[in-house]
């Protein structure tokens, strides 16, 4: 089991003939990801990479019946795009595009929730991979590796490091999502943690946050009523007020979005907090066999 | 992107905002020739960047304009300094606006609610100090008003709020009016702050901007080519200013280990290590995704322009970032910079090994995780 997304998820790129479009199709494909179509208006009816490339994300729809979009459209034109594919239908739409105004994302996530028919994961993220099945993001996918670990992160290389560590101490991992940097993103941490709750495979949770909103503290509030383990990190633990670090969404404004704040409400919940990444893996393992013997 | 103070109550009169009358200048001559229009009583403020700019010396009030011009020229070129920013910064322009008569000050701001994802106006009857320290002593005379994603404001949402707000019944017309002028210009300019801070209410009932801070979204910029010049203006570090036009992710931090690495969650975590092995980061830079040799130089040229640096710690987690790419553009940098300091890279992920082999042939001091990599360096630039 996993979440989201699985062997059974059938994916169309929009934005596939781009240079970033192209480079991640062929690793989605190559990963072993059902890519059934590209999305690119003008060029439907040709063929790209050897998967047929659609000019409305209703036509692609209609042709593959796919139930799952990634996008690489840039910016100034992303937010159309997902809204393109939640009107043809599309379930998941992950949107991987950085740099999209916060405005348009406001727009685009107040309409999608409000319709109610699909879930937009990022934007500004990694996306989402459940290892050995199906890779819909641009993560390195030979580090991941399947087993009971289920991972939420709003960095990208971030996971990496850490899901590294998990795959070289042998813990193998059920679905990892990343939600990205962004001030107002798609899903949030609640929403994945619940999924994971609910998900029979997942045995432990790692989440890892950084600086900036209050999506770890509300995440936190969850995790109290959760019955599986959680083991999370935060980033930014050293970072200054008032400077942006990299991502839109991880500055510290006045008294919002300290590490304080997170670290805080991640203990107050009983979330095992690491203080490095190289301890995660440990605390993971820790948790599991806590929770065996729980169980027995 | 901050705007000045002078660009912030430009933009705010397009939407019909009540600002005091004035006019930015570099020149004392033109200086007087504002300064007169309102037969001398004006308040002179410098336009930077930068907080505490009042108690740096940077605004004051006059009677005279000649008095004002002689400011104006005392002022240009001179370096601000202030708690908040004690590197300083050099003033370029003044802004001379009318001096108005206060009886009561107010604050009011349109910004993002993230949790909420959406728009949300903040208004309270304690203005002209800062709203964090309103927001700490007295948070029940602060009101907000949620916009509808889908439908906006409504006019009578912002009556009740402001009837119940406890600012000056003369002036809960105007402010009204002020707010919605406010949200709809924070919508259609893709702001990302606007605050007003004092919003003063003068002896004769008029409600009018004071003072008036906007940030437009930098990622939104591309709609406003306009703003293309202000971004590097605006930067609040000439290192950051030469980022921001490479396109590069850099902050400024004040210590003396230069930090470089992909992505920011895992920068950002490289900053808490360095920290944490008793080091002083001096910068935050993300090379990006996918990064070439040609760019890793470029970012090791920018975090060597801050002369403070005296380590260099490198961490990559290459995913469709090459280590081999990201070793040559640390090899080239090097050789092309004739850099002494100690460097420490730690490489993991995508052609790794490659990088390694390439890194080996230097001075560089490899490291195999983040935690090692920052132990070492903090070692090595101490010494």
């Amino acid at each position: 089991m996993s979440i989201l997304v699985n062997r059974d998820t059938r994916v169309i790129v929009a934005g596939m003939t781009g240079r970033e479009g192209t480079f991640h199709t062929q690793q989605m494909i190559d990963y072993g990801t059902k890519v059934v179509g590209g999305l690119t208006p003008g060029k439907g009816g040709t063929t790209h990479i050897g998967v047929p490339v659609f000019n409305s994300a209703h036509d692609a729809v209609r042709e593959t019946g796919a139930n799952a979009a990634i996008v690489f459209v840039p910016a100034p034109f992303a937010a159309d795009s997902v809204l393109e594919l939640e009107d043809a239908g599309v379930p998941f739409i992950t949107l991987i595009t950085e740099g999209v105004p916060t405005q348009d994302m406001v727009k685009v996530v107040n309409k999608i929730k409000a319709r109610g028919k699909t879930q937009l994961l990022g934007g500004n993220c990694a996306g989402i991979i459940t290892p050995g099945e199906c890779k819909m993001g641009i993560m390195p996918g030979h580090i991941f590796t399947p087993g009971n670990v289920g991972m939420v992160s709003r960095s990208g290389t971030l996971t990496y490091e850490i899901v590294w560590e998990l795959t070289r101490a042998g813990l193998g991992q059920t679905t990892c999502v990343g939600i990205g940097g962004d001030p107002v993103p798609g899903t949030r941490f609640v929403e994945v943690l619940r999924d994971f709750e609910n998900d029979p495979a997942t045995e432990c949770v790692v989440m890892v946050g950084e600086i900036g909103g209050s999506d770890e503290e509300e995440g936190a509030e969850f995790i109290k009523s959760m019955t599986k383990p959680v083991v999370s990190f935060i980033s930014g633990r050293t970072a200054p007020p008032g400077k942006r670090m990299g991502h839109a969404g991880a500055i510290i404004s006045g008294t919002m979005g300290t590490p304080e704040s997170k670290v805080n409400a991640l203990l107050g919940a009983g979330a095992a907090l690491a203080d490095r990444t190289s301890d995660v893996a440990q605390l993971v393992k820790i948790a599991l066999e806590s929770r065996k013997a729980l169980v027995r | 992107m901050k705007l000045h103070e002078y660009q912030s109550k430009d933009l705010l009169a397009r939407f019909g905002v009540t600002v005091p009358g004035g006019d930015v200048t570099s020149d004392p001559a033109e200086a007087k020739a504002i300064a007169d229009r309102y037969n001398g009583k004006v308040v002179v403020k410098a336009q930077v960047l930068m907080g505490g700019r009042g108690k740096a010396g940077g605004v004051k009030l006059f009677n005279d304009s000649s008095e004002a011009a002689a400011f104006t020229k005392e002022l240009i070129g001179k370096r601000l300094i202030s708690i908040q920013n004690p590197d300083g910064m050099i003033v370029e322009k003044v802004l001379i606006a009318e001096q108005i008569d206060i009886a009561e000050e107010y604050y009011v701001s349109v910004l993002l609610d993230r949790a909420a994802g959406n728009l949300v106006v903040m208004l309270s009857s304690e203005g002209g100090m800062e709203i964090e320290e309103v927001a700490e002593k007295t948070p029940e005379k602060i009101i907000r008003i949620p916009v509808d994603p889908a439908w906006g404001l409504e006019a009578f949402q912002v009556r009740a709020a402001v009837a119940e707000s406890g600012i000056n019944k003369i002036a809960q017309g105007q402010m009204v009016k002020m707010i919605l002028q406010l949200v709809k210009a924070y919508q259609e300019t893709d702001a990302d702050l606007i605050e007003i801070n004092p919003c003063a209410l003068t002896p004769e009932g008029k409600l009018l901007a004071a003072d008036a801070k906007v940030s437009i979204d930098e990622n939104a910029l591309f709609r406003y080519p306009e703003y293309a010049s202000a971004m590097e203006d605006g930067a609040d570090d000439p290192i950051e200013a030469e980022a921001a036009k490479l396109g590069i992710a850099y902050v400024r931090l004040g210590g003396d280990i230069g930090v470089i690495g992909n992505g920011a969650g895992l920068v950002m975590c490289s900053l808490d290590e360095v920290n944490a092995a008793g080091g002083r980061p001096a910068n935050f830079l993300d090379v990006g995704g996918g990064a070439k040799a040609e760019r890793v130089k470029t970012c090791v040229e920018l975090v060597m322009k801050d002369p403070n640096v005296k380590g260099l710690l490198i961490n990559i987690f290459g995913g469709i970032t090459r280590g081999d790419e990201v070793a040559k553009g640390i090899m080239e940098a090097l050789e092309q910079l004739k850099l002494t300091i100690p460097v420490v890279a730690r490489v993991e992920g995508t052609a790794a090994e490659e990088a390694l082999a390439i890194l080996k042939t230097s001075s560089i001091v490899g490291a195999t995780t983040m935690q090692e990599a920052a132990g070492k360096i903090v070692e090595l630039a101490y010494k």
